[in-house]
Parts: C-alpha cells; structure tokens; sequence
C-alpha cells in the first residue's frame, strides 16, 4: 500500500473528529509524518463549526458519537462544504453504521485497526476524489448487490454491479491492495479506483431495498 | 378475646353477635397466634368499628325504644359500619406501615391493590361490597311498605347506582396506582438488563483486562486477550447468534476465531451470503481452518484475510497472506498438512483447491465446492 506520491507539492491537510482524546492524539501521532493534521474536534456542534473554519482537505470522521455521531456532521456539512471530502473510520462494523455513512456521503470507509501507512493511502486516495473500502464494506456492497432474482431491479444502472466491478470488489474484500488487484486484472490501478468510484456513487444512489432498508435502520436509531 | 366477648354479648341483641363472627371470621386473615402482639393489635383495632356499631344500635333503642323498623335499621347501618371498618382494618400492621411509606399519593389503594395478595383483595372487596349492599338494601327494604317486591328491586338498583358512584370515584385512582405498579414493573426489569450487562462484563471484559495487566510485558499474549476480548463483544453487540453447527458463514467465523486465539494472529473474516452447513460444507470449513493455520505457522504476518462467498452455484474460499511465501512446485509434496487437510479434502468433497503462492510475496488459497450434490464433477486435478 506504498505506491509513489508526488511529494514535495502541498502537504495534505486532515481535519480528525473524534470523541476519544486518547484516539485523536494516536492518529495525530501517527499521521505526522504524512500529512498535515490541521485541527480536531470531539463534538458533532465543535466539528461543524471548526472544519467550516479550517476547510480541510479531508476529514477523518468517527461513526459514534454523542448527538447523531458522524452522520450528523455529513448532513451539517455535505452541501455548504461540498470540496471537504470525508472518509469515516470506525471500530464497528456493522453494515448499516457503514452503508450509512457511506450514503451520508462519506467517501470512504476504514476500520480503527488500519496501519497507519495503510491510513496516509487512504487519505490520499479519498483527497484524490477517490473511494476506499475496506475488505469488510467490499463485502457489504457485494452483499446487498448479489444478483438475487427475486429482487426486483428498477434501474439498472444504478441497482447492479458490473462484472469487473464485482470483480474488483471481491479482491478489495479478499484482502487485496488496488496496486494487486490491478496485476491480478491486468489493468492499471487508475481503472482499478474507477470502477471502487463507480461502485461508491451506485452505493450512494441506488435505490435498491437493502440499501434503502439499512438507510433507513440508520436513521430510526 | 375482647373482641370474642364483645361478640358474645352482641349475641344478646338479635343474634347480631353470630353475624358479626361469622364475617370476621371469613374476612380477617388467618394468622397463626405465634407472636402475640401481632394478631392482638390488628384485632384491638378493630374494636373502634364495633364500638361504633354498637353505639349505633344503643342509641337506636335509647332514641326510639324497640319499635321493629327502627331498631332494624339500626342494626343494618351497624353491619355497613363494621363491614367497612373490615375492610379497612384486616390488613397486617407490617404492610400498612410499608404503605405509609410509599410516596403514592393514595397509600389505602396501593393497600388494595398490592399484587401479592390480589386473592385477598379480592375475597375482602367482595365481602365487604356484600355487607354494604345488604345493609343499603335492607334500609329500603324496611322502610318501603311491606312484602313488596318493587321495593326490593328499586333497592338493589339503587344500591347498583351507589356502587357504580364509588366505582366512578375509585376507578381513576385506582389506574393510577395500577399504573405506577407498571412503571415499577418495568423499572424492576431495566433494572435486571443492567444487572446481565454488568455480569458479563465482570465475566468477561474485567477478566481480560486483568490478564492483560498481569501478562503486559508478553505483547503477543496482550494481543490475543484483547482480539479475543473484541471479538466476543462484538458478537454480543451486533451479531445475531447463529450455530456454527448449523450457517456456514457462523461455522467459518468460529474456525477463523480459534485460529486467531491459538496463533495470536488477527484474521480478517468477509462472508458475503450464508447457506445451510452439511458434510460438504463442513469439509470446506474445515480445509479453510487448515489454510489459516498454515498461514499463521509459516507466513510470519500479523494479518490473514478470509474471505468467502455463497453463489448460486458454488460456494468459495479465499485464504490470503502477504507473508513468506513458498515454492509451492518444491514443498507440497513433503507438506501433509496441504496435501492432505487441504487438497485431499476439497477433492474427496467434490470440489477443488489451489494454491498460488511465491517465496516473498505471500500465499493465497483457493478453496471452491460445487453447490449441489448434483452438481458434484470428478474432482479436477489442479495442484500439480
């Protein structure tokens, strides 16, 4: 998950909400050395406020926190601050904590167990306009895609996956980096973040039920 | 004793004595005479109600002389006095006094309507309804003119008015209190959520953190205890509980957590789908359990990844690390643990496996099993 890049160029600046101090001073401790933490916030009212402020390129947005967690701070922000990407990072995994904020509109999604190596490539793919997934929301996607006949597709563009983009997902799940999933394909790691785009903006229109019924859990809780 | 003398010199007055007994008898609780002073008070208490009773009929008779109706309706007034003092009265001192404690608004309800001796209740509101009725009854009855039976109606109906009345008066009280014994209800049962919440953290997390204190210079052991710990509470939290024996995606998850226990590895389970566990199925776990621990005795990494999908046709593996790697032409043969847990396995269950791996650059195992028994083709031969 090392792949070359343009350094040298501005630093990335990161913007970290979380309501554990503890967390926040690890990830700050641990992205020093590639990009640049601008600020920090462990409130859903101190987040909105601050990154309006700061305007980071990134956010790293924790999923559970008091007063609506990071789905709160999306909502708030996503259409006054449409250039800050988010990429949610959380210790669950629970597929409607992650389809949700996915289609909250975060652009990404990686558990609280990443290296931090593995973190700094996040953060650059998502600055990037990317998406990431981690293995475990590849399988999600996998899951509420799965070509069931009983399921009812109302549009096509939007409720299935490609083949290749089945494929590309099924090697994000089993454990592949984009770097080897495009050997294994044999196309380059620019397709290979095209089709996870692609699959992410499906996530986030797709009307299909099984998004639309974890949506909806997410926002009864 | 006073009270039964008291009753044996009411005897004297129209056998009213006899009556009286009678109803102590069926509405005061039995209580087995051990400790003296408990069955004495609550009786003495009573003697206020006979006193009232018998002032009535005294005055009657001092009042009006003997004349029949009069007299009559004296005794009846004093039935409905003393009914009611029973009702209020029989009760033990201990509870009344745990009703004068309670910060209900309407303690003589909660009397009433206390859960554990709702029989009681029940048996006393009867009895007592029955007392006032007859003595309301009997009052119309005598005063209307004789050997009518219209009166006798008018009467009950009346006293059905009168006790609907009360029933009109008692009726929100009483929802109030039934309602503040449900609040109670329920308050008891959050209460024993808490309680199973802050079990299993004694059991279990406060363990944990023990040992891990205990063991915090054994970083590998530090790590096991708090994957182990993670996984267990994860399980708790999000996952509903399905028999490894039984769901393929539960029986893969349960072989992947023992193998992170006993290797103190983490491995980074994806099940997309899930499907019925039989011999086949099991083989598949089984020979994925094989590859995750070859992957955590020889790979050298902290991580393998698992991942597994159910299709309509097939069910698959995939066993990855990013470790060592080996020459898979050179080993296998020498390797019973991939020849035979493995390959031999997947082979004898219909289905296949490969193995892709290089010296440096990690191993991958591919394990795949046709999804029907029909479906079954001569196992391919695909490890050279």
């Amino acid at each position: 998950m090392t792949e070359p890049v343009a350094e040298g160029n501005r630093r990335l600046t990161v913007f970290l909400v979380d309501d554990h101090a503890m967390f926040r001073a690890g990830v700050r401790a641990e992205l020093g050395a590639h990009v640049e933490v601008v600020g920090e916030a462990s409130s859903v009212a101190e987040a909105i406020a601050r990154i309006a402020a700061t305007a980071p390129d990134v956010v790293l947005l924790d999923v559970h926190m008091p007063d609506g967690g990071g789905r709160a701070v999306l909502d708030a922000m996503r259409r006054t601050h449409p250039q800050v990407k988010f990429l949610a990072l959380s210790v669950s995994d629970a597929a409607e904590d992650v389809i949700g904020l996915i289609r909250a509109g975060a652009r990404g999604y990686v558990t609280k167990t990443i290296s931090p190596d593995e973190l700094a490539a996040a953060i650059r793919r998502v600055a990037d306009g990317d998406a990431v997934f981690s293995p475990r929301l590849a399988g999600f996607v996998l899951d509420a895609f799965a070509s069931r006949p009983d399921v009812p597709v109302a549009d096509p563009e939007l409720d299935q996956l490609t083949n290749r983009e089945r494929e590309v997902l099924r090697l994000l799940a089993r454990g592949y980096a984009y770097k080897e999933i495009a050997k294994e394909l044999f196309i380059s790691i620019k397709t290979v973040e095209t089709h996870v785009s692609n699959v992410l903006r499906k996530l986030q229109m797709s009307n299909r039920y099984e998004l639309s019924r974890w949506a909806a859990d997410r926002r009864l809780v | 004793m006073a009270v039964r003398i008291a009753l044996v010199v009411l005897l004297g007055f129209n056998g009213l004595g006899l009556l009286l007994y009678s109803v102590f008898w069926a509405v005061v609780p039995q209580q087995v005479p051990t400790g003296a002073a408990k069955p004495r008070r609550d009786l003495s208490l009573l003697l206020p109600f006979g006193a009232i009773g018998l002032g009535v009929v005294l005055l009657q008779g001092l009042l009006f002389g003997d004349n029949g109706v009069a007299s009559t309706v004296g005794w009846l007034i004093a039935v409905t006095a003393v009914g009611a003092g029973v009702i209020w009265h029989q009760s033990d001192p201990t509870r009344r006094g745990h009703w004068a404690d309670n910060p209900s608004q309407t303690p003589w309800l909660a009397a009433v309507v206390a859960e554990s001796d709702r029989r009681s209740f029940i048996f006393r509101f009867i009895g007592g309804g029955v007392l006032v009725a007859v003595g309301v009854i009997g009052v119309l009855a005598v005063y209307a003119p004789a050997d009518s039976l219209t009166s006798v109606v008018n009467g009950v109906i009346f006293a059905l008015v009168g006790l609907l009345g009360v029933g009109v008066v008692v009726a929100p009280l009483l929802w109030r209190t039934f309602s503040q014994l449900r609040s109670e209800r329920e308050g008891r049962i959050r209460e024993q959520e808490r309680a199973e919440v802050a079990a299993m953290i004694h059991d279990q997390v406060l363990h944990t953190l023990a040992l891990i204190q205990r063991n915090s210079t054994d970083i590998k052991e530090v790590q096991r205890l708090a994957r182990g710990q993670e996984r267990s509470l994860r399980n708790w939290l999000y996952k509903p509980t399905a028999s490894p024996t039984e769901r393929f995606a539960a029986a893969l998850e349960q072989a992947a957590a023992e193998v992170e226990d006993t290797y103190a590895i983490s491995v980074e389970t994806v099940v997309v789908g899930d499907t019925q566990c039989d011999e086949r199925v099991a083989a598949l776990v089984a020979a994925a359990r094989e590859s995750l621990v070859n992957a955590a005795r020889h790979a050298g990494v902290q991580t393998v990844s698992l991942y597994a999908e159910v299709e309509t046709d097939e069910l698959s593996v995939f066993v990855r690390d990013r470790g060592a790697g080996f020459d898979v032409e050179k080993v296998e043969d020498t390797r019973h643990g991939v020849r035979g847990s493995i390959i031999g396995r997947m082979q004898r269950h219909g289905g296949k496996a490969e193995i892709r791996s290089a010296p440096g650059d990690g191993t991958e195992v591919r394990l795949t099993l046709p999804a029907s028994r029909e479906s079954v083709t001569a196992g391919k031969e695909t490890a050279r």
